[in-house]
């Protein structure tokens, strides 16, 4: 750059500290230029190792991570069911009732919210900005798989950094329904069912007693919207409203939002009968 | 950055030509002939096998290169460029399917190749790939294309390349039709017949390669190159009798 070069600075001098990124100098510059997927690092920085005193146990400057949250996913003869809550919580405080933790990367590609926000929100909105310029230079919708894996291998490089990010790809492709589970640890998994987040083991329970592959639309939904009522019925950080996605063929097709509290009242009624 | 720049080879003409890239063009119509041709349900690629010294050894694939299990690539021009591109290519293949999931598709190891021959026409001190390439291979259907030194790349029904490109490409356009496409036996037929217009006759100057659906690339040895060429024989024969009994 002129003004580099002007000012007499050595290009060496600007060299990323974290080898995971490219050795070449200019690099740098272009990150900021164009706006990349990648960050620009201060000079002399490493991550991990600052990360370490907001990390500690003991720390005065700890953060704290919030997974308090239930979300679920599930594949079945029909598509895939996505049910989120909505409650946001920092330590016992209930920050808000009423956040979307659905993410809709594109008409036909949901991500799920958990863990930290900011991470899941701005991470999945990267992967669309990837997704919509793999159709444009392919001519062809991009697969869950492929869409779960540029996710997954975006976040790695980032791994022991202090992202958080919990999330469930949800699509339909040529290959049918599709789900993959995938975290800030790199992690990436495949299956008909998951669920995440603090109340995630109090899903678990309701929807492996009521899961089947041949459910119809309505048996489904209603078992997605079950399990996370129960869920935010036992786990304090699980609450808010209820929100219905359904994945067809055609995309996704959002179905409801439900008060807790609502469905409260109407599974009692049904014991009652 | 000033201390980086290069004065660049590949530049423009007054006139708006690439010298470069033309000349890397006539590299390719000096090698030795590849032919391709696309059926319904089959794809072949015939080479011309240039005689090997009486000492060296004769490899039998040098010229048609598998890049993955369902793709394969004739070229036709220098050979040690060809070498460096089939390198990127295969591992384009595989880099593809970790990431995607998926085998690439042809059309897009072919965008690859081309944008990878694109990319040495534009840049600092470095002079175009000599050679094009014949991409044949199975996504959806069978497919056949071909890309050349200025990095531009056109799918063809059937297509020759390098030394009587231009013969052999007239002798397909007059012989090639939706019947032949559609009967794996013309189409590896028709594919000898080109060659064999700017080639010696004989199993030994040829090597053919196959390429069905869900199977792999298959050579076809000299026994069953020599079956057809008797059978071409046959028919040149019996075309001629028919002629004469016209008269």
């Amino acid at each position: 750059m002129a003004l580099a070069d002007v000012c007499g600075i050595k290009q060496n001098q600007f060299s990323l500290s974290g080898s995971a990124f490219r050795s070449d100098t200019s690099e740098l510059f272009r990150d900021v230029e164009v706006g990349s997927n990648n960050f620009s690092m201060p000079f002399n920085f490493d991550p991990v190792e600052n990360l370490q005193q907001f990390q500690q146990q003991d720390s005065k400057v700890k953060i704290h991570f919030d997974h308090g949250t239930t979300t679920l996913a599930f594949k079945f003869k029909h598509g895939v069911v996505v049910a989120v809550d909505s409650r946001a919580t920092a330590g016992p405080y209930i920050a808000s009732q009423t956040v979307k933790k659905v993410i809709e990367i594109n008409p036909y590609l949901l991500g799920t919210m958990a863990g930290g926000a900011a991470d899941c929100s701005y991470w999945e909105r990267v992967l669309a900005k990837q997704c919509r310029i793999y159709e444009l230079r392919n001519k062809e919708r991009i697969s869950v798989a492929a869409a779960s894996k540029l996710l997954a291998n975006m976040v790695y490089n980032y791994k022991g950094m202090g992202l958080s990010m919990g999330t469930m790809i949800c699509g339909w492709d040529k290959k049918g329904p599709g789900l993959y589970y995938v975290d800030s640890d790199g992690e990436r998994l495949t299956n008909n069912l998951f669920s995440v987040g603090s109340g995630s083991v109090y899903a678990y329970g309701v929807l492996d007693s009521g899961y089947k592959w041949d459910l119809s639309v309505k048996e489904a939904l209603d078992l997605g919207q079950r399990a996370i009522y129960h869920a935010t019925f036992r786990d304090a950080y699980s609450g808010g409203v209820v929100n219905l996605y359904h994945m067809k063929e055609t995309g996704w097709e959002f179905i409801s939002r439900t008060d807790t509290a609502e469905l409260h009242y109407k599974f009692q009624d049904e014991k009652k009968k | 950055m000033s201390s980086r720049y290069d004065r660049a080879i590949t530049v423009f003409s007054p006139d708006g030509h690439l010298f470069q890239v033309e000349y890397a063009q006539e590299a390719v119509k000096k090698g030795s002939t590849a032919v391709g041709v696309r059926g319904k349900d089959i794809v072949v690629l015939g080479v011309e096998k240039k005689a090997v010294a009486k000492l060296q050894e004769d490899r039998t694939v040098r010229k048609i290169a598998l890049l993955d299990d369902h793709v394969a690539l004739a070229f036709a021009g220098l050979t040690a460029d060809a070498r460096i591109l089939i390198n990127r290519a295969r591992i384009e293949c595989q880099s593809h399917k970790l990431t995607v999931e998926d085998p690439v598709t042809i059309e897009y190891i072919t965008r690859y190749i081309a944008q990878l021959k694109q990319k040495y026409t534009q840049s600092n001190g470095r002079r175009p790939f000599g050679l094009s390439a014949l991409i044949i291979g199975y996504d959806d259907g069978p497919h056949l294309y071909q890309t050349d030194p200025s990095g531009t790349y056109h799918e063809w029904k059937a297509n020759a390349i390098g030394r009587s490109a231009k013969t052999v490409r007239e002798f397909l356009e007059k012989h090639y039709t939706d019947e032949v496409a559609g009967d794996d036996k013309e189409c590896i037929k028709l594919t000898l017949k080109a060659l064999l217009e700017v080639v010696q006759t004989g199993g030994k100057n040829v090597e053919l390669a196959i390429m069905k659906n869900g199977q792999p690339l298959k050579m076809i040895d000299s026994d069953e190159i020599d079956k057809y060429l008797a059978e071409i024989e046959k028919e040149k024969e019996e075309e001629a009798e028919k002629k004469k009994a016209k008269k």
